[in-house]
């Protein structure tokens, strides 16, 4: 009996899985019809990269604080050590790689890893302590990241990469090229981010952390999260655990930002700062926490909300960031009205059972 | 509650995708006209412009965004109510002071069919979309974006403000050639690409001429409250000048701690701290003898800047027009003095209308008399060449130096 309720349990998780795939490959698909019969608007197109960028993000974000359990409030700074590290990264290889894609992965995996170090450093000390102190740490950390950057300045040339803390200081060889310009940001990057890698990098974050928590390993951090005494008593490494899922995130943050800085040609440290990290957050926190393909769907959303036409448009343009506002504000009031969520918890429940066990899952 | 988020998400898809189709269909249909500039109708040999304006509205920096938006309301609404055979559509979006909120504000112009790019107000989301309007062949002209890095590189892109290098470079030459100080202290935001290109460029500019910097300090955003460090650093090492390349409202608290503890210097600002004087709650009394360079004059007593700022304060509820205005004021006239002096505007699509304009901007015999500057003309790297203005603060009011 057990073994055939795990049986059916596992299934209906991969089944979840399986749909969350589906969704962003048809999303991809109907998107790249459009695409081509030329039927998207030019601002639609440009907001492809960065929703796919906020998608990551959500999701990796939701793999610490729904799933996990632990409040990180510095998401935008593995962001940004991605973002700034591909950049350099791609600047640096731009003669060595032509291949645009092939440039653009090896970005990708260097912010990827500097998401990593950056997750180790700051997860190893603080995530064997209890309580609050992972959100306060965070917090310091995205805003270090960012005033770090601010005062850095990298250029290459022919003798290879240089740094400095002031303009002054950063001596660089005549064919050498400044990358980084302290407040200035990195500038004159050659845009090489396409819609195709968001929509892969989604794709393997989703298979990253839907692979981790179906895993014994997600198992582990799954207790971790309801309670951690018992976990505890079960033998379960709670700081390596804990590390795990935290550096998975930051991992796939790095990656997410190095893509989204080679979309801009210009990009500056105080775009990653706690008002992004918030941003995340709120995707997270109204797609549902623990909810992967909540995540995807409000990130998705809300970050083309602000920009759709009808928000632009000469009537509303010039109450568009009070509308969302508001808009977030009755989404956190409706679904939190009881009247509401009988309705539709009723409406679910009919779907569910003529469905069978196949809808509804894990949401 | 996850299955009715789930149910309000999927009901909020539907209508984006609704939306989503207008705009496709939209576009769709006016791209059979190719996008020229005469969809205006030329049966009777009018030409419609438009002038798609990027700026922060909202955020920030939404105080230069609004100034400039409103400034270049002002002389559209001015030039159309001519009548000539030239006319502008105006269409301002708001990036929030953000590059990422500025593509998107840019798509959004594009998809409207804009001609002409008039923005961004901030340097670092201006740095961004001239790099798109290059790539797209728009002519696009900043009313206070003031980086090098703006126009570097991108004959398209035009500044109607000073340069940050050029600005510092003024200042030290005016500072040393009027004796105003001998020491010189310099305190600016080192987060901040605006403060840290004046500074960087003055500091390296008095070593060259001579003039003894003796302190620099930073501080890492305008949110910033506390400035007695640094000051306490300038008074220390015997400033008697502290040069301030700061926007006006860290540079009001400034004032008003220098003056707590006793330390009065000169003080010298640049173009960011025009405004001081009508900020709510400042005691105007601390800016006497500060002196800042702005190239407007909201007091000045000529028929043009009368008629300005009687106009704009009308648009503005009676705020009173800082130089973010005055320059959006001056682009739309420049954009409009060049315009006519091209022949066959009807049948221009926007890049026609980019190498028409950057010829015309860079032509020799183009100069233009605006708010900000009479005789202004541009070189072919996109900067503007105008006198600089150093104006002091006495009794509450500039005064022309």
């Amino acid at each position: 009996m057990t073994a055939m309720k795990q049986a059916r349990r596992l299934r209906k998780a991969t089944v979840n899985s399986f749909i969350n795939y589906a969704i962003v490959i048809a999303a991809f698909i109907i998107l790249q019809i459009l695409l081509g019969q030329d039927m998207i608007s030019n601002s639609i197109q440009s907001m492809l990269v960065p929703v796919c960028c906020y998608i990551v993000m959500a999701v990796s974000l939701n793999l610490t604080v729904g799933i996990l359990g632990e409040l990180s409030l510095g998401h935008a700074g593995f962001m940004s050590l991605g973002a700034f590290s591909g950049i350099i990264v791609s600047t640096a290889l731009k003669d060595v790689v032509a291949a645009e894609p092939l440039r653009l992965l090896i970005a990708m995996l260097v912010g990827a890893v500097m998401g990593g170090i950056g997750g180790v450093i700051v997860g190893l000390p603080v995530l064997r302590l209890r309580g609050d102190y992972l959100a306060i740490v965070t917090l310091a950390f995205g805003e270090i990241i960012k005033n770090v950057i601010m005062v850095l300045y990298v250029g290459i040339d022919s003798d290879g990469l240089h740094m400095a803390t002031k303009e002054a200081n950063l001596v660089l060889a005549e064919d050498g090229v400044a990358i980084i310009k302290g407040p200035m940001g990195a500038v004159g990057v050659t845009k090489i981010a396409s819609f195709t890698a968001g929509f892969i990098l989604i794709l393997v974050t989703l298979f990253v952390v839907q692979n981790l928590v179906d895993s014994r390993a997600g198992r582990a951090i799954l207790s971790l999260r309801d309670n951690r005494i018992a976990a505890e008593s079960c033998g379960i490494n709670v700081t390596k655990y804990k590390l795990m899922a935290f550096v998975v995130s930051a991992v796939l943050a790095g990656a997410a930002g190095a893509l989204y800085g080679l979309n801009y040609s210009s990009t500056v440290a105080s775009k990653f700062d706690f008002n992004t990290s918030i941003l995340v957050l709120v995707y997270v926190v109204l797609g549902g926490l623990g909810s992967i393909r909540g995540s995807i769907i409000a990130a998705a959303i809300l970050t083309l909300l602000p920009e759709m036409s009808f928000m632009r448009s000469s009537s509303l343009k010039d109450y568009r960031m009070l509308l969302y506002a508001v808009i977030l504000i009755l989404v956190m009031l409706a679904s939190n009205n009881p009247t509401l969520r009988r309705a539709f918890g009723a409406v679910g429940k009919k779907f569910k059972s003529s469905k069978k066990q196949e809808g509804g899952a894990a949401q | 509650m996850k299955k009715f988020i789930a149910m309000l998400m999927a009901a909020a898809m539907m209508m984006a995708m609704v939306a989503c189709g207008n705009t496709a269909s939209n576009n769709g249909n006016s791209s059979n006209n190719g996008g020229s500039a005469d969809e205006g109708g030329s049966t009777d040999g009018t030409v419609v412009i438009r002038i798609g304006g990027i700026g922060p509205l909202t955020g920030d920096n939404a105080v230069y965004g609004v100034a400039t938006q409103l400034g270049a309301q002002v002389a559209v609404d001015e030039i159309n109510a001519l009548g000539g055979p030239i006319q502008f559509e105006y269409n301002f979006q708001d990036d929030t002071g953000v590059a990422e909120t500025a593509v998107s504000a840019y798509n959004t112009l594009k998809d409207w069919e804009a001609d002409i790019i008039y923005g961004c107000t901030t340097t670092g989301p201006s740095v961004t979309i001239s790099a798109e309007t290059y790539a797209d062949r728009y002519f696009q002209l900043t009313p206070s974006a003031s980086s090098t890095d703006v126009t570097a590189g991108k004959d398209n892109v035009f500044q109607m403000c000073f340069t940050d290098p050029n600005q510092g470079v003024t200042a030290a030459d005016y500072i040393s050639a009027n004796s105003l100080g001998s020491k010189i202290g310099v305190i600016y935001n080192n987060g901040d690409a605006y403060s840290t290109g004046i500074a960087e460029a003055f500091i390296a500019h008095a070593e060259e001429i001579g003039l003894e910097v003796v302190a620099t300090e930073t501080y890492p955003s305008d949110k910033n409250t506390d400035y007695n460090v640094q000051l306490n650093a300038c008074k220390d090492a015997g400033a008697d000048l502290v040069f301030l390349p700061i926007y006006y409202s860290p540079a009001s608290l400034i004032l008003a701690q220098a003056s707590a503890m006793g330390y009065a210097p000169t003080f010298f600002g640049a173009d960011g701290m025009d405004g001081i004087l009508t900020m709510d709650g400042f005691d105007a009394s601390l800016a006497e003898g500060l002196m800042l360079m702005t190239p407007f004059n909201a007091d000045a007593t000529d028929d043009a800047t009368v008629n300005f700022v009687e106009s704009y304060k009308e648009l503005s509820d009676g705020v009173i027009p800082n130089q973010f205005a005055a320059d959006g004021y001056d682009c739309i006239y420049a954009i409009y003095a060049a315009l006519q002096n091209i022949e066959g505007l009807a049948d221009m699509d926007h890049e026609a209308l980019c190498e028409a304009l950057i010829a015309a901007f860079t032509a020799e015999d183009f100069s233009v008399d605006g708010l900000t500057g009479s005789g202004m003309s541009w070189s072919t790297s996109g900067e503007i060449s105008k006198d600089p203005v150093v104006v002091v603060i006495q009794d509450g009011a500039y005064v022309t130096m």
